[in-house]
């Protein structure tokens, strides 16, 4: 098997938080922290705008093993990025140095003050006995151990998002690109409007 | 004479001492997890209601995997 990775499908994704909600479901996150979101780019803009849902993406050289002073990071057989919470020191390193803001901390007070950082898991858990009750508390669900895949890439109504081995992702993706083909031909458009061009009129006689 | 020669070669053993070609940046050093071990998902018995590998069996669990993965591809899914 390849590493586990995410990928989501620009042209698809449609906005609908649906994978937030899922992981926000799946995994009972607290208030305030995201462990996955939806940015969109081009709001608005007709045309222009596409929307991307973002999470950890579990790194083949992940910045936030390096620069952890407590090494608290580690990376799974199957190339998931996790980390121990027990060794946390809440100290944000990871959140800088992460491109994709994964790492979240949970900020509580009237000060703010900083929790354990908390993440996407790939619904893998943590450190501690698969599936018990310590693992879902800290890391929430461990899906990949009752042989399931993430819970925002299973349900994602759009199938934008798409999580597993990489190589398996890769391809679908692949062929759904090559048999949708490019602008108006782009998947969506000939399941909504039929195969015609953008403006066709409809046949004579036909029944709308 | 001597002197002032020695002293001239000491100069430039001195003045060339700076010349040396140190590393001018840090260096990374891979650290090592410093955590409590993780179990593997194919170590556990399937839940009752889900899917079905064989416990301990890694191939057994990636081929379950990668069953369910391919049910992100409608075109197979859907088409097939």
């Amino acid at each position: 098997m390849a590493r586990m990775k995410f990928l989501c499908d620009a042209e698809r994704c449609i906005e609908c938080n649906g994978c937030v909600t899922a992981c926000k479901s799946e995994h009972e996150v607290p208030w305030g922290v995201n462990r996955r979101r939806v940015v969109t780019i081009n709001d608005g803009v007709a045309g222009a705008e596409k929307s991307i849902s973002v999470a950890c993406m579990h790194c083949s050289d992940a910045p936030c093993m390096a620069v952890c002073p407590v090494d608290c990071f580690y990376k799974t057989a199957d190339g998931v990025v996790l980390h121990d919470k027990d060794l946390c020191i809440g100290c944000g390193y990871c959140f800088y140095a992460c491109p994709f803001g994964a790492p979240q901390f949970p900020q509580a007070g009237a000060f703010g003050l900083r929790g354990k950082m908390d993440k996407c898991t790939f619904c893998a858990g943590g450190p501690e006995a698969d599936r018990s009750e310590a693992e879902f508390r800290k890391y929430g669900r461990n899906r990949l151990a009752e042989g399931k895949l993430p819970a925002c890439a299973e349900m994602c109504s759009t199938k934008a998002l798409l999580g597993g081995d990489g190589d398996v992702i890769a391809d679908i993706y692949r062929e759904r690109v090559l048999r949708r083909g490019k602008g108006s031909e782009v998947w969506g458009w000939g399941t909504a409007y039929g195969p015609g061009k953008p403006g066709a009129q409809p046949p004579a006689g036909a029944k709308s | 004479m001597k002197a002032a020669l020695l002293a001239l070669v000491a100069l430039g053993v001195f003045g060339l001492a700076a010349c040396g070609e140190s590393e001018q940046v840090v260096v990374y050093k891979q650290g090592k997890y410093q955590g409590k071990p993780d179990g593997r998902p194919w170590e556990n018995d399937p839940l009752a209601a889900g899917p079905k590998w064989t416990k301990g069996d890694q191939a057994s669990w990636e081929t379950q995997i990668k069953t369910r993965n391919l049910a992100q591809h409608e075109h197979r899914r859907i088409y097939q």
